[in-house]
């Protein structure tokens, strides 16, 4: 039998709270981490407000040169990385085999605010005028690259790219390079920044983000009647992986297990799901199937609910093919109603709270849930946190271009 | 701008830059050897002294400014061009 993966280690960075314990407080205690954008002057914008992470400062992670030569998105991926490290208790100052840990952090889009403001010096000031760091900025595989210079951690080392659905892919491929022995210790998952004047324009000309301007932290409201899209976030999710074998050796304290991932593609349509949620049921099944667990065992759904009124629909139907009649009897919700959609990230914060679920028995709710809409009729977890003994979790994540991960976390008993 | 201005400048811009401690920015410091640059860096640093002094310092040219004082050299220089 295949070694049993666990999880021994955890980072956050949300736009409730940078670190594991204020995000968490915030997302049992029902908080939108929505506001008025601040990183640029969204004023004319069809939307003027985001989720963005609050009073984040790259200098208490790193050193003036090196935050200058970091995108956002990856400054975010060395603060979760650093708490995930240390939650671990991996122990970096003695006898450690570097080339046996790997790193595996994706991002849906990279750095773009990089290549927003390099695509600006290019059109104002000229070609000379772009920094030799944009290229190295904005690459989507720099976070990656900048850990394992950080910690020095040798073992197979790449980034992985599925729009909102990339954490989940990291996360499963970081499993696999596990169980195939490629290394004993992962860290992987996701991480985002893309709230900037591109990235907010073209989501607007999309129709894909909310433009309740007036309201910004009634504006995700997945599973409501009157969502209007979702909300743009921000942030990072990291998690350390283990062999069993390797966290046990080490008397690691084991936070859970990963007990699989099923993946597939909607082979559909660029943004939009597959009628009935296909897609979402096979990767859905495909994480059952991986997990060796039943419908009947999974108890808590961390939904991709993101509050778009094509996702909550077609993403509940999929919910009721997957699990049948277990499906009324699930609890499922939509953190992104309180985070906003961090998109590359997503997959890692989410699973953080379905892990955090099956720690606590505490499951935090879909808010804003006030008029379900009437093709939404699960037990979306409205607007409080429920207690629920929850022994295993999966969490959905589906990005554009028809790419459908997910993620089954179960309870271990130490 | 006076010539002491200028060195000013230029001490500012490097410890920008490399975010290194004005200390360590003497006339003989290497940028490379000693101030931690790579070569990435020196191209940035290359190009801020461009913006600040709005001139242009072709790339065959780059090599001539390895040090602290040989790039307050080549600024000098060029501005009385």
């Amino acid at each position: 039998m295949a070694d049993r993966i666990v999880i021994t280690g955890m980072g956050i960075v949300t736009p409730l709270g940078i670190g594991v314990e204020q995000s968490w407080n915030d997302l049992v205690a029902g908080k939108s981490g929505a506001a008025p954008i601040t990183r640029f002057d969204a004023s004319g914008f069809k939307t003027t407000f985001g989720c963005e992470v609050k009073g984040f400062d790259p200098l208490d992670y790193m050193d003036r040169k090196e935050a200058k030569r970091m995108d956002l998105f990856c400054q975010f991926a060395i603060a979760a990385s650093e708490e995930a490290i240390v939650s671990s208790g991996l122990d970096l100052d003695n006898d450690i085999d570097r080339d046996r840990i790997g790193v595996l952090i994706g991002s849906g889009i990279g750095g773009m605010t990089t290549y927003e403001s390099q695509i600006i010096r290019l059109s104002q000031l000229g070609p000379r005028k772009v920094s030799p760091f944009f290229i190295p900025m904005m690459i989507g595989d720099i976070a990656s690259g900048q850990v394992s210079i950080k910690w020095n951690f040798s073992g197979p080392n790449y980034a992985v790219q599925s729009a909102c659905a990339t954490a989940s892919h990291a996360i499963g491929l970081a499993y696999m390079h596990l169980q195939a022995g490629d290394a004993d210790v992962m860290l992987c998952g996701g991480s985002e920044a893309p709230i900037n004047a591109t990235g907010v324009a073209g989501f607007n000309s999309m129709h894909a983000i909310s433009t309740r301007n007036a309201e910004p932290e009634k504006a995700s409201r997945p599973f409501d009647i009157d969502r209007d899209g979702f909300v743009i976030g921000e942030g990072a999710g990291i998690f350390i992986l283990e062999t069993e074998e390797h966290a046990l050796k080490r008397g690691a304290k084991i936070l859970g297990e990963l007990a699989g991932y099923g993946f597939s593609g909607d082979a559909y349509h660029l943004t939009a799901p597959a009628p009935g949620g296909t897609g979402a049921v096979k990767s859905m099944q495909a994480a059952m199937k991986k997990a060796g667990c039943k419908p009947e065992d999974i108890d808590y759904i961390n939904a991709h609910g993101t509050s778009t009124p094509h996702n909550d629909q077609t993403e509940t139907a999929a919910i009721k093919t997957a699990f049948g009649d277990h499906a009324y009897n699930l609890a499922v919700s939509s953190t992104k109603s309180m985070t906003g959609h961090l998109l590359g990230a997503a997959g890692a914060v989410e699973m953080f709270v379905s892990l955090m679920a099956v720690r606590t028995g505490i499951i935090p709710p879909t808010i804003n849930l006030d008029n379900p809409d009437p093709e939404c009729d699960l037990f979306y977890v409205p607007n409080k946190s429920v207690k629920r003994d929850v022994e295993t979790s999966l969490s959905n994540t589906f990005g554009f271009g028809g790419h459908n991960a997910s993620i089954i976390v179960r309870r271990w008993d130490n | 701008m006076t010539k002491e201005e200028r060195v000013q400048k230029v001490k500012e811009i490097i410890v920008e830059q490399l975010g290194v401690d004005p200390s360590e920015v003497t006339l003989e410091a290497s940028f490379i050897d000693d101030l931690g640059a790579d070569s990435l860096d020196t191209v940035e640093l290359v190009m801020e002294f461009e913006s600040a002094f709005d001139i242009e310092i072709p790339d065959e040219d780059a090599d001539q400014l390895a040090t602290v004082g040989s790039a307050i050299e080549y600024l000098e220089k060029k501005l009385a061009e």
